[in-house]
């Protein structure tokens, strides 16, 4: 279990000083912060900031230049598939097995998080109806659009239930229906499971509706954190979108070079095949 | 534990039978080299006293499919890095070698069944077995010629970031393994070095096994046949966990 931070809070995720550097480029530059049990806490940033890095370290899909990272107490580098039993997530990017059904894709993650067959079974018909999916649980995925495909990515997540649940900017290309029933979902879970949420987005009013803590995060480093109250107070502002300009705004240059250089990878990408 | 592995190699199989076109592209290139080899060859290899060729490459034609189809499927793992479904597989809580385990039992179940296709192309052309129970024997061997080059096949596709690295392990370990093998012709009377280099190919190992028992000839002999294709599995699943463990999206 985590250390007790004050009287009351838990520690789930504790990330120390953590850099990422990719070649000579520094995504994530020596951030620090916790997360508590039951906690839903967001990262908010522009493209290029660093939040899907900082989320691939803590799912133990890359690893740290340095700094350290603990989930329920346990080390990520000492013992990751430990942390893996630990976490559930919803990936920026696809994730999901084309040639299979639907239904397919629900069964193998139910079999990886070990989930009983009748629950699973249960379950996935709950969730594939709640998303609107149920009518075409037998076709292949490949066939789906865009925004089905997401939506099977979010009902997948929700099929086991994990300590700490990350999104990473879950709401990306999701109708407003969609949008809702997830952010129901999220809370719901939160609510009655404890399930820690740590979530990303550039969205300011999701940030604000749904977590109790947000972090600023712009150019590899965390610019402020606190609640929406909290960030609103330290810069004057009345609004999250007003205090997240003023704590952002300084550095539009870094922004731009992020984003030029967030073209030029995918560029590369597009012509030189899938680098890492 | 066994759900997992079996979840992965189902997941193969429903992968290869979906894909029907690919099946039966990928009957092309064997049922070309026994039918121009095989007719093409057989009055010179007859001429020099080595037999009947068709009965000879068969069983080559047979392992070279096997062989093909194996280290496809296995390195099939770099699709998987390509349309995402390997992030799914890297945060799922199981142990690496699990994982590797499956998708090298499935690799190798589509392999078999590819190189049993081929069989029954050979049995059109005139290939003839000697017993059914050699035929039992075969398919036993070659499930062992699968695992082998599908735990190759994953080990390779954990090491390499992207598609472009497929082409050069086609190039410059595949097909040497292959021509080194003696698939195609005796391993009797070669040259010193090329000697040395089908001792040193684990391929013709399993060709040769697969010759001993489908039509009684053999080169090494079959014990020491079985345990190379056993003892190269196991240390192949082994790196291809390290491998697998190490990578990075
Ligand atoms: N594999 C990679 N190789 C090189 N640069 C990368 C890689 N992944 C991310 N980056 C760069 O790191 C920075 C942070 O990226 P990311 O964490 O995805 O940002 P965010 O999720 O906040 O939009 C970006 O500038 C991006 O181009
Ligand atoms: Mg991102």
């Amino acid at each position: 279990m985590g250390e007790v931070l004050s009287a009351m809070i838990v520690v789930v995720i504790e990330v120390q000083n953590l850099v990422k550097r990719f070649s000579t480029f520094t995504a994530v530059n020596d951030i620090s912060f916790t997360v508590g049990k039951g906690e839903i806490f967001a990262f908010l940033g522009p493209n290029g900031a660093g939040k899907s890095t900082t989320i691939k370290m803590l799912t133990t899909l890359l690893r740290p230049d340095s700094g350290s990272l603990r989930i329920d107490g346990i080390d990520l580098a000492t013992d990751p598939n430990e942390v893996r039993k630990r976490f559930g997530i919803v990936f920026q990017d696809p994730s999901l097995d084309g040639e299979l059904t639907a239904e397919e894709n629900m069964d193998i993650h139910g079999v990886f998080y070990h989930v009983p067959t009748k629950i699973r079974v249960e379950r996935t018909s709950e969730l594939l109806k709640l998303f609107g999916l149920w009518e075409k649980r037998k076709d292949i995925v490949k066939m789906f659009s865009g925004g089905m495909k997401r939506r099977l990515e979010i009902a997948r997540a929700f099929l086991h239930t994990p300590k700490v649940l990350f999104l990473d900017e879950p709401t990306l290309g999701l109708d407003p229906q969609t949008r809702n029933q997830l952010w129901t979902l999220v809370k719901q879970i939160n609510e009655t499971d404890q399930v820690t949420v740590f979530l990303t987005t550039h969205y300011m009013d999701e940030a604000d509706k749904v977590a109790q803590r947000i972090a600023i995060i712009d150019g590899g480093k965390i610019a402020a954190q606190g609640t929406s109250q909290e960030l609103q107070a330290q810069t004057g502002k009345t609004s999250l979108e007003e205090a997240y300009l003023a704590l952002t705004g300084s550095s539009i240059r870094d922004e731009s070079a992020n984003t030029s250089a967030d073209q030029l990878k995918q560029m590369a990408k597009l012509w030189g095949g899938n680098r890492r | 534990m066994i759900a997992v592995i079996h979840a992965l190699w189902l997941r193969e199989l429903k992968r290869y039978m979906r894909s029907r076109v690919q099946i039966v592209a990928a009957l092309g290139q064997p049922v070309l080299y026994l039918l121009a080899l095989g007719f093409g060859l057989g009055p010179v290899f007859q001429k020099a006293g080595e037999g009947n060729y068709i009965q000879f490459v068969a069983p080559g034609i047979i392992a070279m499919t096997v062989l093909f189809s194996s280290v496809f499927s296995g390195m099939g793992l770099l699709w998987d890095r390509q349309f995402g479904f390997l992030r799914e597989t890297l945060v799922a809580p199981v142990p690496r070698i699990q994982i590797m385990f499956g998708r090298t039992l499935g690799a190798a179940t589509v392999a078999t069944c590819q190189g049993m296709l081929v069989a029954v192309i050979a049995f059109l052309a005139g290939f003839r077995v000697s017993s059914p129970v050699a035929l039992l024997a075969g398919i036993g061997v070659v499930l062992l010629i699968a695992l082998l080059f599908s735990a190759l096949g994953t080990a390779v596709g954990s090491a390499l970031e992207n598609m472009q690295g497929f082409q050069i392990v086609m190039n410059f370990v595949v097909m040497p393994l292959f021509f080194l093998s003696g698939a195609l012709f005796p391993l009797t009377n070669l040259p010193l070095a090329m000697n040395i280099a089908t001792r040193l190919d684990p391929f013709a190992y399993g060709v040769d096994a697969l010759r001993t028992v489908l039509i009684g000839v053999t080169h090494f002999g079959l014990a020491l046949d079985l345990a190379v294709l056993f003892v190269g599995t196991v240390i192949l699943l082994w790196i291809g966990s390290r491998l697998f463990a190490r990578i990075q999206v």
